[in-house]
């Protein structure tokens, strides 16, 4: 469970996060916003990649303020990964093993899933955007932490990957999972989140499920129900 | 760290840059003792490049690095380890294989023209040292001057800079300070200043050991206790120490500010 | 080492076997149970050209006046002058003094006591003397053709204003100084008014002031003799005609510290000599046509540091090795000949392959003005910063005499035995 109180955040001149209240539960929930909105450094909050200037985290009941330990519970998954060039994909799933301290999880279930075999042992810099992201994804869902955070997961994704995507995803829910997902594929966050949240400057503007959206905005779609509640706080 | 610091290691290398420098020091050792065919003056004149050169490539490879690994260092940050041991493993990373190139790229031609019977071995082995802890210091400098720059344009033209003016500017300054003031008792000054700069300090060492002669002509006291003894060269040793570790330090402090 | 004492053991007997022989000598004997038991009585009552050998034992004489012509020996007897005054004053032709252990001169700051002082003397022979203690230690004055060989004098100065010289000359001409060794003195050999004299195969270390030490003395000569760690090794002042072959300068460090020291030399060679980690290989003020010849000047601090009015002077085939400076040259004209000498910080090349570098080789660095001027920048000695002011110099002198250069710089380190 991750808690959030009274988030702040500035860079600069520009305020990006302008106090985030929330409780993140088991299930999945997807973050919404437009570009600039704070999606990514509400995720880095979390991450302890970004120091908050106000508010507080806690993760499981612990608060994370320069603690390291607790992001063992979570599993990460970037907007970009770039990985180093000079090693084989093979090398890459070792070495983060080796860095996470956990020699024993077994890959090859995902691997296949994926269909990565034929490029175990190709280097990094030889792989395309797509496939590239597949060996993302293995490297987030091979850990099985209780937390996982996925910032657009769908990047590069042929259509049947994004397939095992969401049913990788329902499996983790159904094992209970606190799942956070940033996504722009409107269709994807409708099919596969319990509850959205919408954040727009740095706030919080809706947070609960799609047909609560719906309901508030008296819209039948849920991209016309987004798109509603962005103009009528831009207007 | 140590995992961190391996990786880097491997990684680097792997990649061809650090064959190209190990290469470099291989060739500029064996033309000079080609073309000398004595291993006194070849260490003298290495001594000479290398306390311009190796903190140049220090500089470079650092930045270089640093922006490089960037991406995947914001991986790193999101796994379940240390800020500090991210970046010291890193750095140190990039630090010992340069080192590495340079003890490898140095030792093999002279070992092969007979260092071990010759008489220079010392002053090889304070060579091989001062290139090291340039190595490290320079390193440090560029890869907190990247920890300060989300742009790269203007870290690598920071650090390169920074090379600039603490290889020839700072010397051109104090130089012409000194001509100006020259009425004053400058000597303490002079010391003082000189520890303020590790390639100055790394010039000394060699000094003590080549132009102690011309050391010794200069008349000041403080002068003549700093150079006349071993304490010059154990003082100077210190200094780059800590040169060394102030950056080092300095890193692990600016890393555990940062937002990524 | 034993056979040579061996050997110098037999013919000290046979010089004395054969002093037997010789009617007119007679031989006194000098101990605690001889006839004479002091060296004073002995040479009181000898008569000329009598021989006195003075038995192994410490005798605590001083002032011991040798008036007439003798010969006084010893093995290993010592003369202790009770810090009174002199020990041995001669003052007469054909003396020799062979063998003594001299001890506790006086010291005097109105007088120069010496341990052996030769005063209007000839053929005198002063040989095999260990001198400790003392403040002069042999001081020859107004005498001519004698010969001080094989001494050894130690001394204890570590101030020039309370300490006196170990061999000191004074109006003597014709002496004959070598094999001698002489340390921590004021001056180890001091020459003043002092000409034709031959100075070889000395070793002057740890003096105060001068290894040796030249004033206004003519056509001498210094040949195979070391000057280590002195304050100078050989200062040359007033004098000319002098030749200095086959020395050794080394070590000799400090602020006004030389190998050699020229001042107001005229007509004088410097050949075949050695200058090792001296401070300042050679300092010349007002020197004229001197030679410099095969000379080898390694890792000095100033290899020669020309003071000015320095003229027609030459300075060739020497070997300048790793020194910090090659030349220091005050002044803008220069009537010097600095040609065919081999530099090692030369870069030039050779593409006719004549073993002469094509490009002309400029020794002054402009740098060395720098550290003229304000002496603190000598730590910034090859720092990239200098090196570019130096190169500017190179390309286009603005301070150097501009003829100041070796037009035929040597590819390779000169040979001196085959030039």
């Amino acid at each position: 469970m991750i808690q959030i109180e009274n988030l702040h955040k500035r860079f600069g001149e520009n305020q990006v996060l302008k106090g985030i209240d929330i409780q993140i539960k088991s299930g999945v929930l997807a973050i919404l916003g437009p570009n600039g909105s704070g999606k990514t450094t509400l995720n880095k909050c979390i991450l302890g990649m970004v120091f908050p200037d106000k508010g507080k985290i806690t993760v499981n009941q612990q608060d994370i303020n320069n603690r390291w330990n607790y992001r063992k519970e979570i599993d990460y998954l970037p907007q970009i990964a770039n990985f180093p060039n000079n090693i084989t994909v093979a090398e890459l799933i070792k070495m983060i093993k080796d860095l996470r301290n956990v020699k024993s999880k077994d890959e090859t279930h995902l691997l296949q899933l994926f269909k990565l075999q034929p490029f175990l042992n190709k280097k990094l810099n030889n792989l395309s955007g797509g496939t590239k992201q597949k060996v993302n994804l293995l490297l987030t869902f091979m850990f099985d932490s209780p937390i996982i955070i996925l910032d657009e997961p769908t990047t590069g994704l042929d259509p049947a990957a994004l397939i095992i995507l969401k049913k990788l995803i329902e499996e983790e829910k159904k094992k209970g999972k606190t799942i956070l997902v940033t996504s722009h594929i409107m269709s994807f966050v409708e099919e596969i989140s319990d509850e959205i949240m919408f954040i727009l400057e740095g706030k919080i503007y809706f947070k609960g499920t799609i047909s609560q959206l719906k309901n508030q905005t008296q819209q039948t779609n849920f991209e016309h129900a987004i798109a509603s509640i962005l103009i009528d706080n831009h207007a | 760290m140590l995992k961190i610091l391996k990786y880097s290691f491997y990684d680097l290398i792997k990649s061809r840059w650090s064959y190209i420098y190990l290469l470099f020091y291989l060739l500029l050792s064996f033309v000079l003792l080609f073309l000398n065919n004595d291993i006194g003056k070849a260490v003298i004149t290495l001594m000479n490049v290398i306390i311009i050169l190796v903190p140049l490539i220090g500089t470079i490879f650092g930045i270089m690095y640093y922006y490089d690994s960037k991406e995947f260092t914001e991986l790193l940050l999101a796994l379940p380890l240390k800020r500090s041991s991210i970046f010291l493993g890193q750095y140190l990373g990039v630090s010992l294989s340069l080192s590495m190139s340079l003890i490898i790229g140095l030792g093999i031609p002279f070992i092969s023209y007979g260092l071990f019977q010759s008489a220079v071995i010392f002053d090889f082995i304070q060579l091989i040292v001062v290139g090291s802890f340039l190595t490290f210091i320079f390193t440090a400098l560029s890869y907190n001057i990247g920890l300060m720059n989300e742009n790269k344009i203007k870290g690598f033209g920071f650090s390169i800079l920074v090379w600039l003016f603490l290889a020839v500017i700072y010397d051109g300054i104090f130089l012409s300070v000194l001509m100006i003031f020259g009425d004053y008792p400058l000597e303490t000054v002079t010391l003082v200043g000189t520890i303020f700069n590790p390639i100055d300090l790394a010039r000394i060492l060699i000094l003590l050991k080549l132009d102690i002669s011309a050391l010794l002509g200069y008349t000041g006291a403080v002068f003549k206790s700093f150079f006349g003894g071993a304490s010059g060269s154990f003082l100077a040793m210190g200094i780059l120490f800590i040169w060394a570790v102030l950056p080092i330090w300095l890193i692990k402090y600016k890393a555990s500010k940062k937002n990524f | 080492m034993k056979t040579k004492a061996q050997y110098r053991h037999l013919i000290f007997s046979l010089i004395i076997l054969l002093v037997f022989y010789k009617a007119e000598a007679n031989i006194h004997k000098v101990c605690s149970t001889c006839p004479f038991q002091t060296i004073a009585e002995a040479v009181d009552k000898a008569q000329e050209n009598d021989v006195i050998f003075v038995e192994d034992g410490t005798y605590v004489e001083h002032e011991i006046l040798i008036d007439k012509p003798l010969t006084l020996k010893t093995k290993n007897a010592i003369v202790d002058g009770d810090n009174q005054g002199e020990i041995f004053v001669i003052k007469a032709d054909n003396v020799t003094l062979d063998g003594f252990t001299l001890i506790n001169v006086g010291t005097s700051y109105i007088r120069d006591y010496a341990a052996i002082r030769v005063r209007e003397s000839k053929h005198f022979t002063i040989q095999n003397n260990t001198i400790k203690n003392l403040f002069f230690g042999i001081y020859i004055e107004k005498s001519k053709t004698g010969k001080i060989l094989n001494n050894k004098i130690y001394g204890k100065a570590v101030s020039e204003y309370n300490s006196g010289n170990g061999i000191q000359l004074w109006y003597s001409d014709d002496i004959e100084i070598a094999d001698n060794y002489v340390e921590k003195v004021r001056d180890g050999i001091y020459l003043e008014f002092s000409n034709n004299c031959t100075i070889s195969d000395n070793i002057s270390k740890n003096n105060v002031r001068y290894g040796l030490h030249f004033m206004f003395s003519n056509n001498d000569l210094v040949q195979n003799c070391s000057y280590i760690s002195n304050g100078a090794g050989v200062a040359i002042m007033f004098s000319k005609s002098m030749k200095m072959l086959n020395n050794t300068f080394a070590d000799n460090w400090g602020s006004a510290a030389y190998g050699v020291l020229l001042k107001e030399v005229n007509d004088t060679e410097l050949s075949y000599n050695t200058f090792k980690n001296n401070t300042t290989g050679i300092n010349i003020e007002g020197s004229n046509r001197v030679v410099y010849k095969h000379n080898d000047f390694i890792s000095n601090g100033w290899a020669i540091n020309s003071r000015g009015a320095n003229y027609q002077n030459e300075v060739n085939y020497n070997n300048f090795l790793n020194n910090s400076f090659d030349l220091v040259y005050s002044g803008r004209m220069n009537s010097n000949n600095f040609n065919s000498n081999f530099w090692s910080s030369y870069t030039g090349y050779d593409l006719d392959k004549d073993g002469v570098g094509d490009v002309p080789y400029r020794p002054v660095k402009l740098f060395s003005y720098v550290v003229n001027k304000t002496p603190e920048a000598i730590i910034f000695l090859r720092s990239l910063f200098v090196d570019l002011i130096d190169f500017s110099e190179k390309v286009s002198p603005v301070f150097t005499p501009d003829n100041l250069m070796d037009e035929t710089p040597s590819m390779k380190k000169i040979k001196h035995d085959t030039n």
